[in-house]
């Protein structure tokens, strides 16, 4: 079963091709990565599925982009969308209120009235975010205060408190130290199962690390696709062979 | 060589006392404002002066108690926030956040050239579009006072809103909420500290206008009854019997000025602290 299927996708901003002819189907509860050089599309493709990219002014879209079997750019709420696909950003991106208002803040958005209802939720969020531990005794003092690798957990607890099905993240060790950075990928393996997660990392190893699948963009194109083990051994196609030796990127 | 040396240390010396200017003149008005007030606060007394109900310069003996007259300068300047800071807010969130740029080409200007009204043109206006609703009284103050603190509440908010960092806005938006709720609930928390200096050099605003307030608010140097009766503002004391007052009148007008002046700079100072305490 695959949470998204995208079809011969083409994206322009304004007159530039930022993505051509794509086509890739994600499967869930796996940890899919995409990989390739800055510009290459990789976080733009990350965009369109929760419709970020709405935000940006000239932005046109063709082609088809289904979740579980739904057009997400058809007669789909956009905010009901991004409940169901949440996103955590290359810097981390805490609210500056307190931990528990910024865990509070989604499911509140979404109509979570009852004081302990919310209670529950926050709790659970940050269990689930390998944080809980940490901040339990301080979830009235603001997010702010946090150091970044708390803060993007922070982040990940964030958007796992509107319970997602599916979770993007766009480079979100790229700001964080090694130790932080070893802490969030830890967490997305225990996460996997549970969501289907897309992961965008200028970081091959990190690629080679933690996911299940690549996908491997240059210059708008989506050059290679399948699983991590094989194409990180025995890559089909000579470019995707280059990146990953280095010989660019 | 020395001829260049020699002007940049003119150059110097010229901005320098550029610089000074201003601080001198500063010196000066708070030398000569309390050097004539505050012989008369002493001779009245603090008190009497402060908390004295009752206004009357040319009975025999005079009574010169300014509380009508704080109580109703603090009354117009409560009215104008309450009037002019939540429509100055949403103003600033619609020209930062939704504003079409054609619109705003023009709105811009627009709050821009409400600042540059002399304020006898504002009480002008306040005489002959709210007076006759509301008639001489306070509330046609609060209104009007209101109308003129909006272009500092807008400016200071909308920069304040504009400085919020874009990823708060799209954090929000990730999670599904609103534009406006991401707005209300983000964007404008984060711009707290500015959005309240902006309230605050609107009080300044507010409490040291006198020309369009003594057009519009009766004026009567009395505790203030109703919202719908007139008022006397302490900018309005000095105005109107200034020109002619002698002796301890004189003084005691003066002495208003200083009292009017310590309130003000309570004021820059919490702008100051505002300001400052960033991050």
């Amino acid at each position: 079963m695959n949470c998204f299927d995208i079809e011969n996708l083409d994206l322009f901003y304004r007159d530039f091709q930022a993505l051509k002819d794509v086509n890739i189907s994600i499967p869930t509860n796996e940890i899919t990565a995409f990989i390739g050089p800055s510009g290459c599309g990789k976080s733009t493709l990350l965009k369109t599925m929760n419709r970020m990219n709405d935000l940006i002014e000239g932005c046109k879209i063709e082609g088809t982009v289904k979740l579980f079997e739904e057009n997400i750019y058809e007669n789909m709420d956009v905010s009901l969308l991004r409940k169901r696909v949440g996103m955590v950003f290359q810097k981390p991106n805490p609210f500056p209120m307190s931990i528990y208002d910024n865990i509070a803040f989604g499911p509140r958005t979404h109509g979570v009235k009852k004081r302990y209802d919310l209670d529950e939720l926050v709790e659970q969020s940050l269990k689930k975010a390998a944080i809980w531990d940490e901040v339990k005794d301080r979830l009235k003092k603001p997010a702010l205060g946090l150091s970044g690798g708390q803060q993007q957990r922070l982040c990940i607890a964030r958007a796992l408190a509107v319970n997602p099905e599916v979770l993007l993240l766009d480079e979100p060790t790229s700001a964080l130290d090694p130790i932080s950075t070893g802490k969030i990928e830890e967490l997305l393996l225990t996460l996997k199962g549970k969501y289907s997660i897309i992961i965008v990392t200028h970081n091959m190893q990190q690629a080679a690390r933690i996911s299940d699948r690549t996908a491997f963009f240059l210059l708008g194109e989506m050059v290679e696709y399948g699983q991590t083990e094989q194409m990180f051994a025995m890559p089909h196609n000579k470019r995707t062979e280059d990146y990953i030796t280095g010989r660019f990127g | 060589m020395e001829r260049t040396q020699l002007i940049e240390k003119l150059m110097h010396a010229v901005f320098f006392i550029a610089a000074c200017a201003s601080i001198f003149a500063v010196g000066l008005i708070c030398i000569f404002l309390f050097a004539n007030g505050l012989p008369a606060l002493k001779e009245i007394g603090v008190g009497d002066f402060l908390l004295g109900k009752s206004w009357k310069p040319s009975d025999t003996p005079p009574t010169f108690g300014i509380l009508p007259m704080i109580v109703g300068s603090l009354y117009v300047t409560a009215g104008a926030l309450i009037i002019g800071v939540p429509m100055g807010i949403l103003t600033a969130v619609f020209l930062a956040k939704s504003c079409p740029p054609r619109m705003y080409r023009l709105a811009k200007p627009a709050t821009n050239l409400l600042a540059g009204i002399p304020s006898v043109v504002y009480g002008f206006f306040g005489m002959s579009a709210i007076v006759p609703l509301t008639g001489n009284s306070i509330l046609s103050a609060c209104i009007l006072l209101g109308i003129m603190i909006l272009p500092t509440v807008i400016a200071i908010s909308e920069s304040a809103l504009r400085a919020v960092p874009a990823q708060y806005y799209e954090g929000a938006l990730a999670l599904g909420a609103g534009h406006y709720r991401s707005i209300f609930r983000v964007v404008l928390p984060a711009a707290k500290s500015g959005v309240l200096a902006a309230a605050v050099l609107g009080i300044g605003r507010a409490i040291g206008e006198t020309m369009a307030v003594i057009m519009v608010a009766g004026n009567q140097a009395r505790m203030p009854v109703s919202m719908f009766k007139g008022i006397r503002t302490m900018t309005a004391n000095i105005v109107i019997e200034m020109g002619y007052a002698s002796g301890l009148h004189r003084d005691a007008l003066i002495a208003t000025g200083v009292v009017l002046f310590v309130f003000i700079l309570i004021i820059n100072l919490s702008f100051s602290a505002l300001t400052r305490r960033k991050g």
